[in-house]
């Protein structure tokens, strides 16, 4: 049985002037010491599907739907009590900026010691070894010294470190991380993601992991989920989404990086980057058929009338397509 | 391609950026960030200059001292063979041929004014009559692909994120500049629409005969944008030269190592070691010699004393690395000369 199971799930935001459905039907398994990476553009519904999981949204404004089970537990269901029980010790999060996730009045350390006392007996001083066994772990230089430290008194590497080590402060079974290198730069970025994987398999951590680089996601993960509007429109292991992708957007997307294999030809002039044309429709109006239909190259009358089921390319591989024996045809360049 | 070499549009020399910092009640730190340290390139009519680094490296500093923006602590920069602010050449005049383009589309948009009186604005101010302003304010608007019909009433708030900075390119336009800056003008883009602005930003190079100025800290981005790239770290210069030559066959290690740290696309030869560890340092206080040095894997005792000057080896392609300087003492360049 899988560790992580969503079946169904709805996100609908209420709070503004006309619902926003932010997730609208996705269905996402995880096995234990599995790492999944959820890709897609801002307001795919990515991140809003990995806060589910803890039930980080506003109550008062979201209408979730569905089903989240984690291990044996409903997490829709759990009260608030049970929740605060599951939140850092069977799932935990790790954020884009860690200066804003960080308390900024208490030194990194109190923080850690606070959360592995608020799930477990022990005394100060144990939780404080707890703490810098973390720290040495994370490789976080000096680690005694900055078990003391302010948020703004370390770098964003460090920072960033220090939040994973608060995140495996209870040793949870799940990880969750929300682009954790997105706001770091590129030769730290790399760090932190070897650090990742590097714990992901010393733990066995289930990690669930959201990022809009395709980059990032094949170097921790062992499967890729991508998302558009709401949905989960292809999935499968990291190898073959890459170099066989078979939804029409995948395949764009994957055309169209700036990448140094795109770069000029032999007369010094430039290809033309590929485009999707268009922009992603409006999650309040989410139109019947398929949601990429309009910007899809290989879009039939069909596509822009039903809902594409999911289809099985191979055991492990999906899309959410009509017109996948097209798309096997397009083998990607 | 032609084979003359077309003229030199932009020099800078030496430019130097010290913000001071605040002392404390009692008197004590002081100091300064030595945001941008001496640095001094060129850009040729119609290139494209990348300029890459990390955060405080001083990329940004670097465009908002060429846009004239803030003051520079030292240094020069010449226009057109004029002295930017000097009696030949007024920053209004200069403006007029320079413009920069932003990473945050919203905030650099007057949210008051529709997306046409935007781009009209600069123009007026420049003398240019109110209908004509607006005339070519639409022209430009239908060049960056917003249907002036359809767009042209709207505020920048009814925009999306690509929309409006196709908005800021083409106010950047309006005043028909000849080198536009660009500040990580894609970086805040989904890649699809990173792709169609990147494409339009080409076009317009060629359509009205522009030269750019790249930052990005995205090196694919720069890779297939410039045709010349300038990599910098803690306020300097450390490596500049061709784009393919420079992405092909880095000299400097810091280069080498921000280009191994990208994410390698290949599922089966994932990164196994990182290139560096740990953060950039701070750049109120540099490290000594080389500011690389306390990264550098390369890195020998001379590094600590020894400053490297760039500008060594060939013309096209220079380096600031004490290994690629003769005589300096490190013992790649005893090997080189020993070769030689």
């Amino acid at each position: 049985m899988s560790f992580v199971d969503i079946q169904n799930l709805h996100v609908t935001f209420t709070g503004g002037r006309k619902p926003v459905q932010a997730v609208s039907g996705v269905d996402l398994r995880v096995q234990r010491g599995e790492v999944v990476a959820l890709i897609g553009e801002s307001g795919s519904g990515k991140s809003v599907t990995l806060r589910s999981l803890l039930r980080l949204h506003d109550e008062r404004r979201t209408t979730i739907s569905g089903r989240i089970q984690v291990g044996d537990q409903d997490v829709l269901a759990l009260s608030p009590g049970a929740l605060a029980d599951f939140r850092g010790k069977v799932g935990s999060m790790i954020f884009q900026e860690p200066l804003l996730a960080l308390d900024p009045v208490y030194p990194v350390g109190a923080q850690i010691t606070e959360a592995i006392r608020r799930h477990e007996r022990v005394s100060a001083s144990e939780a404080r070894q707890r703490a810098l066994a973390l720290f040495e772990r994370v490789r976080i230089p000096s680690p005694e010294r900055r078990l003391d430290a302010y948020p703004h008194e370390m770098s964003g590497g460090m920072r960033q470190r220090a939040m994973i080590a608060l995140a495996l402060a209870c040793r949870p079974q799940l990880l969750l991380a929300d682009e954790p290198t997105t706001a770091l730069d590129a030769t730290v970025q790399i760090q932190i993601l070897l650090l990742l994987r590097e714990l992901q398999r010393e733990f066995g951590l289930s990690v669930v992991f959201v990022t809009h680089d395709i980059g990032a996601a094949v170097e921790v993960a062992d499967r890729i989920a991508v998302m558009y509007a709401g949905r989960i429109v292809e999935e499968g292991p990291v190898a073959t989404l890459i170099r066989a992708p078979r939804h029409p957007y995948t395949m764009a997307l994957l055309r169209s990086r700036a990448h140094g294999a795109l770069a000029k030809t032999a007369d010094g002039s430039r290809p033309r980057l590929e485009t999707i044309a268009g922009a992603p429709p409006d999650l309040s109006a989410l139109p019947p058929g398929c949601a990429f239909a309009e910007r899809c190259s290989l879009a039939t009358p069909a596509c822009h009338e039903t809902r594409p089921p999911v289809v099985a390319l191979s055991p492990q591989h999906t899309a959410r397509c009509l017109r996948t024996e097209a798309t096997s045809a397009q083998a990607l360049a | 391609m032609t084979t003359a070499i077309p003229p030199v549009l932009l020099e800078v020399q030496g430019l130097v950026k010290h913000f001071p910092l605040k002392k404390d009640p009692l008197g004590r730190g002081g100091g300064v960030v030595r945001a941008v340290d001496g640095v001094s390139f060129q850009v040729r009519e119609g290139e494209t200059l990348g300029v890459v680094g990390e955060s405080g490296c001083g990329k940004s500093t670097t465009a908002r001292l060429l846009m004239q923006l803030i003051e520079p602590t030292a240094g020069e920069v010449v226009f057109d063979g004029l002295a930017v602010g000097g009696r030949d050449l007024s920053l209004k005049a200069f403006r007029r041929q320079v413009q920069m383009v932003f990473q945050d589309s919203y905030a650099s948009l007057n949210p008051r004014l529709t997306i046409e009186d935007s781009v009209a604005f600069a123009p007026q101010v420049h003398g240019v009559a109110k209908r004509e302003a607006v005339e070519r304010a639409r022209d430009l608007l239908a060049r960056v692909g917003l249907q002036p019909a359809r767009f042209a009433e709207r505020y920048p708030h009814e925009l999306s994120g690509g929309q409006r900075q196709r908005v800021n390119i083409a106010r950047a336009l309006a005043l028909q500049p000849r080198l536009v800056l660009l500040d990580e003008a894609v970086s805040a883009l989904d890649k699809s629409v990173e792709a169609q602005v990147l494409n339009l930003l080409l076009d317009l190079k060629d359509a009205f005969g522009l030269t750019y100025v790249f930052i990005s800290h995205d090196l694919g981005v720069v890779r297939y944008m410039s045709d010349r790239v300038m990599v910098m770290y803690l306020g300097q210069v450390v490596e500049i030269g061709a784009s393919e030559a420079l992405f092909e066959a880095p000299l400097h290690p810091y280069t080498r190592a921000l280009l191994s740290s990208v994410p390698s696309m290949d599922p089966d030869h994932r990164t196994e070691q990182p290139a560096l560890s740990g953060d950039p340092p701070n750049p109120i206080n540099p490290p000594s010699g080389c500011r690389f040095h306390t990264r550098c894997p390369q890195a020998e005792a001379v590094c600590a004393q020894r400053v490297p000057t760039l500008g060594v080896g060939q013309a096209t392609h220079a380096v600031a690395c004490l290994m690629h300087e003769p005589g300096s003492g490190h013992s790649a360049a005893r090997a080189l000369e020993a070769a030689a």
